[in-house]
């Protein structure tokens, strides 16, 4: 019969859901068994080696909690329980409850101690030294600083940015020219002005006694003129607004007129006592500046030319511009000084007072330029001795800005496309340099000339300036082309107007 | 002057070390371009040539806070100086000159001169100087206008002298710092170190 006892044993093991006989009893019943027996029973009998006088719950969580005022929570001990709380251990309840009870205890420790030692800590770490064994003072009064205005060295030293090259990362400033064109015999003389780029993108060169056109769409270069006699010299040249006639001031203290398309003269204008170095057109009027200091005012219409004179300069007049919108005429001299004189009135015999007259230049003024973007803003350059360039504004009469740009001011020219200012220098530098308008900054130099530049001019489009040295080169330099886009986008403005207009017509 | 040569005594050591400071701290202020070089003129001082400000409110303020300095080192009470420079527009403190002071207080007992020679001292103070100017290589640029003051660490016990008031230690936070040589009169030791605003984050 014993075997069958095991078989059967064997049996319910297998089948695990009935319950183990002989197996040692589950937790819970171990526990709820015990603490019956404890709360019925004298706890000594069960544990004889225990003290008598434990407290009830002391001998249920033995030692466990230290410190423990009695009043603690305990494990639930109610005989079986709702609750299966399968790990107990990781709860850290002795922890937990130590620090339940404590919690609103004073801490035993000294706290006045404690902190002052912090507060030393804090102090030091903080301070760098102990507060309470030193004083910090300083004399009184604001901290000392520079002067107003005063800009660190080694920052103008360490953080300077080369160049600034225009925002525009696409442009691209060659610095070679885009075409060299040969001038011989050219005077080098500061005070002529002997170039200009007419709106049929003619170049006028003047090579001591002729004129030369350069057909800048075909290349061609044309003979204009030659001076009659040999000693005689061309002083100055200039285009009318148009682009058919050309201004031909010489040595012989005459103004010529010439047709450009028929290449022949007009007219010979003599009222001038000595040479024409500058010239300059406002409509049909043209003005001419002498080595005498007078300037004087053709009206090329009319047989009698000579309609007034401008007394001012006392020495040469080297630099003659009229306002883009013609309501002033600027004139530079060997003097030193710019006047500003009114346009011309018509039937008035002389040409009026000066509206402005500027002496802050040291040498002499021979590059001019107006803005063409704002009628009222003038520029001005100062030759060797002054090497400064000047920004005027006209309503005002005041110098906006002045730069000295380190060489001698031989021309200055505007370049709408980025709103430039490009100047021409001779001694020391002998080149040419773009700057940002208004601000001046230096976009590029342009080194090319062996000689100083005598003169500079902008094309029609303002995509090319052509500039004449001492070198006896003409160069020209294709540095304010506009972005192809951007043109096109231009382009394709001017045609949709055009149709627009085209279409209002029709 | 012939006491001088042979040691140094306690008034001497407190002259010796205010003067190194009225240095040092006019080489600071020009090797930091604190003040614009054009207001220093060269002089020779430690066989050196070294830079003075001509600037009058400078000189006037420098002049007191020397002359001040020179009592408490005398008196023994300075513990340090510090010259600290800061962002004129936000305030941010930038770098800090420390020049701890340690004072030999038995001196002010006995005033028997103590056997260092003022050569010795001034090839100490020289090399101090020396390193003043190196430190352009390695402290950063100090890009925006910045104004200085200098903190004057005395005992606690002191008291504070017209025009003079007590202040913050004006500490940088996230600071790097250099210590540079130190010098000693065998009275006054005085460590130098320079703390500058880390810049790299």
């Amino acid at each position: 019969m014993a075997q069958f006892g095991f078989e059967n044993d064997i049996h319910s093991i297998l089948k695990l859901d009935m319950p183990i006989t002989n197996a040692p009893m589950a937790r819970w019943q171990r526990k709820a068994s015990s603490s019956v027996l404890a709360s019925s029973a004298n706890p000594s009998a069960r544990s004889p080696g225990k003290n008598g006088n434990k407290s009830l719950s002391m001998s249920k969580t033995p030692s466990k909690t230290p410190g423990k005022n009695g009043k603690t929570q305990c494990t639930p001990s109610k005989a079986g329980g709702d609750r299966f709380i399968p790990i107990r251990n990781n709860k850290q309840m002795d922890v937990a409850s130590f620090l339940l009870s404590k919690e609103n205890e004073p801490m035993d420790t000294n706290p006045s101690t404690v902190s002052l030692e912090c507060q030393k800590a804090w102090s030091v770490t903080l301070n760098g030294c102990n507060l309470e064994e030193a004083k910090i003072l300083h004399l009184g009064g604001k901290p000392l600083n520079a002067p107003e205005g005063y800009q660190n060295n080694l920052k103008v030293l360490y953080s300077h940015v080369p160049t600034p090259v225009s925002t525009k990362k696409t442009r691209y400033i060659s610095s070679v020219p885009d075409r060299i064109l040969d001038a011989p015999d050219l005077r080098n003389d500061f005070y002529l002005n002997l170039l200009d780029w007419s709106r049929e993108n003619l170049l006028a060169v003047a090579l001591h006694d002729s004129v030369y056109l350069w057909d800048a769409t075909q290349g061609d270069i044309v003979l204009l003129m030659k001076m009659e006699r040999e000693e005689d010299y061309i002083c100055s040249v200039s285009w009318i607004k148009e682009g058919n006639y050309l201004a031909i001031g010489g040595s012989d203290c005459k103004v010529q007129l010439w047709d450009v398309e028929t290449q022949k003269r007009l007219r010979a204008m003599a009222s001038h006592t000595a040479r024409v170095g500058s010239l300059s057109w406002n409509n049909h009027i043209l003005s001419s500046g002498s080595r005498s200091g007078y300037i004087h005012h053709h009206d090329v219409r009319v047989a009698n030319h000579h309609v007034s004179t401008l007394s001012g300069h006392s020495q040469e007049v080297c630099g003659l511009k009229w306002s883009p919108d013609g309501r002033y005429l600027a004139s530079g001299g060997n003097d030193n000084l710019v006047y500003i004189w009114p346009g011309v009135q018509e039937g008035s015999g002389r040409g009026g007072n000066a509206v402005h007259v500027f002496s802050e230049h040291q040498g002499a003024v021979k590059a001019l330029a107006w803005c063409p973007w704002q009628p009222n803003i003038l520029a001005s350059g100062g030759g060797t001795s002054d090497r400064h360039i000047r920004i005027w504004n006209i309503n005002s009469g005041s110098c906006i800005t002045a730069l000295d740009s380190q060489s001698q001011v031989s021309s200055l020219a505007f370049a709408p496309n980025y709103k430039e200012l490009v100047s021409s220098h001779g001694y020391a530098h002998d080149n040419i340099v773009i700057r940002k308008y208004p601000s001046l900054t230096k976009v590029a130099e342009l080194n090319g000339h062996e000689g100083r530049v005598l003169n500079l001019t902008m094309s029609p489009d303002f995509s090319t300036m052509a500039t004449v040295a001492a070198d006896e080169t003409v160069r020209l330099w294709k540095s304010f082309e506009l972005d192809p886009v951007k043109k096109k986008a231009k382009d394709r403005m001017v045609k949709s107007t055009g149709s627009i207009i085209h279409q209002s017509i029709r | 002057m012939t006491s001088t040569l042979k040691g140094i005594t306690l008034k001497g050591s407190a002259e010796l070390v205010a003067e190194f400071f009225s240095f040092g701290i006019n080489s600071i202020l020009y090797q930091r371009g604190i003040y614009p070089p054009e207001t220093f003129s060269r002089v020779t001082q430690y066989d050196m040539s070294l830079q003075l400000t001509t600037d009058t409110k400078l000189k006037n303020y420098l002049a007191n806070v020397v002359s001040q300095l020179k009592e408490w080192l005398f008196d023994c009470t300075v513990q340090k100086l510090v010259l600290v420079i800061t962002c004129l527009e936000t305030n941010e403190v930038l770098e800090r000159w420390q020049f701890d002071i340690a004072c030999d207080k038995t001196a002010k007992e006995s005033s028997a001169p103590r056997d260092k020679s003022i050569k010795s001292i001034q090839e100490e103070i020289r090399s101090v100087i020396r390193q003043i100017t190196a430190s352009v290589t390695f402290l950063p640029l100090l890009e925006t206008a910045c104004s200085f003051d200098l903190l004057v660490y005395t005992d606690k016990d002191l008291e504070v002298p017209d025009k003079w008031e007590e202040s913050g230690p004006q500490i940088i936070d996230q600071s790097e710092v250099v210590r540079l040589r130190s010098f000693t009169t065998s009275i006054h030791k005085v460590n130098s170190m320079v703390a500058y605003k880390r810049s790299d984050f």
